[in-house]
C-alpha cells in the first residue's frame, strides 16, 4: 500500500515539477518563432516582424540551396517553429519535405497557415515549356530565384504581412504598420536603384548558373551564355569552349555569378576573355555590405557599377 | 519462458489497445488545414505558378524509379562465402559473379489527407519479384512532437538502416549488418517518435513489430514478435559541421529462426533458433563542408557498433538429428566509413569491417556446429561518379576477409539512375 502511495505521489509531483518547469517556457513564448529557409526571406520577415518574431535561417549565403541537407539542426528548428517562409517553386524540393515529415509539427505542414511560399506570390519566369531531366534540373514551376527582384520581395512582403497578421492576430496592427513602413522605403529604394542602374540597360552578360532572370528582366541585362550548360550539371570543357566561341561573335562584358557558386567556372572564362567576373551577393550576408535587404541592392548595384564603369 | 526474459513479453493486448486509443484521440484532436483560402496566394493580377496545374492528374503521387545494375568480379565462389559462426539471415553476402540487374526501386508517395502522408517503396528483382520494401502511412498533424509511422517501414536502429540501398554511400551493406540485422532491417507494425523541443535535436522513438526479419522469425503468436528503442541526438558545431549519434535497442524473440550453417564436417544443415535476441546499436555521423556548401566538396565521417546476444534453444541439425540444446552466443560488430567529396561529382571512399565471433555456448549441440575462431573483416574501397543528382556510377573494391585464411578480391561497378520525381533524402 505504501508502495502505491509512493509511486502516486512521485507521479503527481513529477507532473507538477514538469509543469512548472514548462510554464516559463510557454510564457516566453510571446513571440513568433520563423524558420525562414533562405536569408532574404528572414531578412524580410525581421523588416516585417522586428522584435514580434524570433527569426533563424536555414541555410546562409554560402550554401546553395538546392543542395542542403535536412541535418538534425534543421529539424530541431521546424519542430519549434510556428511559421516556414520559404521559396517553394520546387527549390528546396531536397530537404524541406523531409523536414516537414521528421519534426512533428502539424503548423507546417502543406497547406496550413504555418507554410509560406514567396515563388507562390509571384510571377515566374522560365518556366518550362516541356518537363524533360535531359534539360538538367529544371523546376516545373518556373526559376525560383525571385529574391534579385526588388519589386517581386515587395509582392511578398505585402503577402508576408498578411500571413503574419493570419498567424498572430493580436499585433495584426503591428504587422500592417511595419509593412506600410517598409514599403514606403522599399519602393523609394527601387526609385534610387533603377536611377542609379541607367548605364547597366542592355549589358550583355555570362551567367555561371541560371540564377539571375529576375534581376535580368528588372535591370534589362541582356544574357549571352550560361557557364552551366544544363541547370544543375558542371560545366564541361566542351561547353566551356562553346561559350568562348560564343562570346567570340556576341562579346560580353561581365561574368555574374552568386557568392555561393564555385568560382572556378568563371575564372576559367575569365582568363581568357579579360572578362571582369563580378560575384554578386545574391542574398543577404552575401558580402559584407549585403547586412539587411537594402544592403543587399546597394552592393549589387555597385559591384554591377563599378564592373562596367570605363 | 523462462521468467528473466518477461520484460520483453508480448505487449498484452488491452494495454496496446490503449495506447492506440490515446494515439487515435491524438490525431482526432489535431488541427487540419482551413479551408483552402486559408494558405492562398495572392491577388489574381500575380498569377501564381500553381495555377498552371490543373490537370486531372495533378494528385497522382510523386513516382520515382531507382535503376540499378552492374558487375562484380569475385575472386572466390560467393557459394562459399558464409560468416561462420553466426546465424544468419536475410539477404547477405556479396552477390552473384558477373552482370546483373541489381534491385530496380519502384517508389509512389504522396499527402493522403491532411492528417496522413502515405510512401510505398517495391523493390523489383529476379530473385525475390516484386518485394514490398516500405509501405506506410506516417501522421502529419500529430502535435507536441510526435509522428507515428505504421505499416511496412525500414527500422530506425542506428543509421544506415533507415536508409534505401540507393543512398547508401557503398554498395553493399556493411558486415555488421549483414551479421546481425540480415542487411536490411524491416518491420512490419507502428513506430512512433517523439522530438523534443529543444534546440540540440533530441529525438525518442519505439517500434512495436511483428518480427518476421532477422534477426526474428516468422511467427504463429498474437501480440508483436520484436521491439525497438532508439534515441538520436544532434545538431551543428559552427556552419561547416554537423552531427547525429544515437542508441538503440532491439529485442526479438524468434522462433525456430532457421539458418543454413556448415556442421563440423562441412556440410551444410540447417539450424533452428528459438529464443531470446537482445541487438545494441550505437551509431554517429559527422559531416562537414565548407561554410556547410556541400556542392563542391564535402566529408563524411560514419560508424556503427552493434553487440547481440542471444539465449535459448538451438535445434541443431533441424532436418537430420534435429539434437535439441539450451544456445548462447554474444558477439558483435563494427564498421567506420569516410567518404571524401574532392570536387564537384567525385567522391572516394574507404570503409573498415569487423567481426567478432565471441563466444557461443551451443552446450550439447557444440560437436554439431562448425568451430568458428575467425573474427571476419574486410576493407573497402569507393570512387563514385555523381554527374548529376539523378545519376552516379561507383567502383568498389574489397578485401574481404570473411572465411578463415581466405583472402577474395571483390570488384563491383554499379550504376544508379534515378527516374521521376525528386528524392530528397535524408540526413
Amino acid at each position: 500500500m505504501t508502495m502505491q502511495r509512493w509511486t502516486w505521489r512521485s507521479a503527481a509531483g513529477l507532473l507538477a515539477a514538469l509543469t512548472l518547469g514548462l510554464a516559463p517556457w510557454a510564457a516566453a513564448r510571446a513571440e513568433l518563432r520563423v524558420v525562414a529557409c533562405e536569408p532574404e526571406w528572414a531578412a524580410l520577415t525581421t523588416e516585417l516582424a522586428g522584435a514580434l518574431a524570433q527569426v533563424y535561417s536555414a541555410t546562409t549565403a554560402q550554401q546553395d540551396p538546392h543542395q542542403v541537407q535536412a541535418r538534425p539542426s534543421l529539424i530541431a528548428a521546424v519542430r519549434r517553429a510556428d511559421l516556414l517562409v520559404c521559396t517553394g517553386a520546387e527549390l528546396e524540393a531536397g530537404w524541406l519535405p523531409l523536414l516537414q515529415r521528421q519534426a512533428g509539427n502539424p503548423a507546417i505542414q502543406p497547406g496550413r497557415p504555418g507554410l509560406f511560399e514567396a515563388a507562390a506570390q509571384v510571377e515566374l519566369l522560365g518556366v518550362p515549356a516541356r518537363l524533360d531531366r535531359a534539360d538538367g534540373d529544371v523546376h516545373a514551376a518556373g526559376n525560383p530565384h525571385i529574391q534579385t527582384d526588388p519589386r517581386r520581395i515587395a509582392r511578398v512582403a505585402a503577402a508576408l504581412a498578411r500571413r503574419l497578421a493570419e498567424l498572430d492576430p493580436p499585433h495584426a496592427a503591428d504587422y500592417e504598420r511595419r509593412h506600410a513602413d517598409f514599403a514606403q522605403r522599399w519602393q523609394a529604394a527601387i526609385t534610387r536603384w533603377e536611377r542609379s542602374a541607367a548605364p547597366l540597360k542592355g549589358l550583355p552578360i555570362v551567367v555561371q548558373h541560371q540564377g539571375f532572370p529576375y534581376l535580368e528582366q528588372w535591370l534589362g541585362l541582356r544574357q549571352v551564355a550560361a557557364l552551366e550548360p544544363k541547370p544543375g550539371l558542371e560545366p564541361s570543357s566542351a561547353h566551356l569552349q562553346a561559350v568562348l566561341a560564343t562570346l567570340q561573335r556576341e562579346p560580353a562584358r561581365l561574368i555574374l555569378r552568386a557568392a555561393y557558386n564555385d568560382g572556378r567556372g568563371s575564372m576559367w572564362l575569365a582568363e581568357r576573355t579579360r572578362l571582369p567576373v563580378v560575384a554578386l551577393p545574391y542574398t543577404v550576408g552575401g558580402s559584407e555590405a549585403a547586412r539587411d535587404l537594402f544592403g543587399l541592392f546597394d552592393d549589387t548595384l555597385a559591384r554591377l557599377l563599378k564592373a562596367v564603369q570605363p | 519462458m523462462t521468467p528473466h526474459s518477461c520484460f520483453s513479453c508480448s505487449l498484452p493486448l488491452p494495454r496496446s489497445l490503449s495506447a492506440a486509443a490515446v494515439l487515435l484521440a491524438g490525431l482526432a484532436a489535431a488541427p487540419v488545414a482551413r479551408s483552402a483560402d486559408a494558405a492562398a496566394p495572392a491577388p489574381a493580377s500575380t498569377a501564381p505558378a500553381s495555377a498552371q496545374r490543373a490537370a486531372a492528374n495533378a494528385f497522382n503521387p510523386a513516382i520515382s524509379l531507382i535503376l540499378s545494375g552492374g558487375y562484380t568480379q569475385l575472386q572466390r565462389d560467393p557459394a562459399s562465402w558464409r560468416l561462420a559462426g553466426f546465424q544468419t539471415g536475410g539477404e547477405i553476402g556479396p552477390g552473384s559473379r558477373g552482370f546483373g540487374l541489381g534491385e530496380s526501386e519502384l517508389g509512389l508517395s504522396a499527402s493522403i489527407d491532411p492528417r496522413f502522408f502515405g510512401s510505398m517503396t517495391v523493390a523489383l528483382s529476379d530473385d525475390e519479384g516484386a518485394a514490398v520494401e516500405e509501405a506506410y502511412a506516417q501522421t502529419t498533424a500529430l502535435p507536441a512532437g510526435l509522428t507515428l509511422k505504421f505499416g511496412r517501414f525500414l527500422s530506425a536502429l542506428g543509421y544506415q538502416n533507415e536508409l534505401h540501398a540507393h543512398a547508401w554511400a557503398f554498395v553493399d551493406a556493411p558486415l555488421a549488418h549483414q551479421a546481425f540485422l540480415g542487411g536490411q532491417r524491416r518491420e512490419d507494425g507502428p513506430q512512433l517518435r517523439w522530438l523534443a523541443p529543444t534546440e540540440l535535436f533530441a529525438e525518442l522513438g519505439a517500434e512495436l513489430g511483428r518480427g518476421e526479419t532477422h534477426p526474428g522469425a516468422a511467427r504463429k503468436k498474437n501480440g508483436a514478435g520484436a521491439w525497438t528503442l532508439f534515441g538520436h541526438l544532434g545538431g551543428d558545431i559552427g556552419a561547416s559541421q554537423s552531427w547525429r549519434a544515437g542508441l538503440s535497442l532491439l529485442s526479438a524473440r524468434p522462433q525456430g529462426r532457421e539458418s543454413s550453417v556448415l556442421d563440423a564436417a562441412g556440410n551444410e544443415v540447417t539450424h533452428a533458433f528459438t529464443g531470446h535476441s537482445r541487438t545494441w546499436v550505437l551509431d554517429g555521423v559527422w559531416k562537414w563542408a565548407p561554410d556547410g556548401n556541400a556542392h563542391s566538396r564535402w566529408v563524411s565521417l560514419q560508424g556503427e557498433w552493434m553487440r547481440r546476444s542471444e539465449r535459448g534453444t538451438l535445434v541443431a541439425d533441424r532436418t537430420g538429428l534435429a539434437s535439441v540444446a539450451p544456445y548462447r552466443a554474444t558477439q558483435s560488430g563494427a564498421y567506420l566509413q569516410g567518404v571524401w567529396q574532392f570536387m564537384p561529382g567525385w567522391r572516394a571512399g574507404l570503409r573498415g569491417d569487423w567481426l567478432r565471433v565471441g563466444t557461443v555456448d551451443a552446450g550439447a549441440n557444440a560437436a554439431l556446429l562448425e568451430s568458428a575462431r575467425h573474427d571476419p573483416s574486410r576493407t573497402s574501397l569507393l570512387l563514385d561518379w555523381v554527374p548529376s543528382e539523378f545519376s552516379r556510377v561507383r567502383l568498389q573494391v574489397a578485401q574481404d576477409r570473411v572465411r578463415a585464411g581466405v583472402n577474395d578480391r571483390q570488384v563491383m561497378l554499379q550504376y544508379q539512375m534515378s527516374l521521376g520525381a525528386h528524392g530528397a533524402h535524408s540526413y
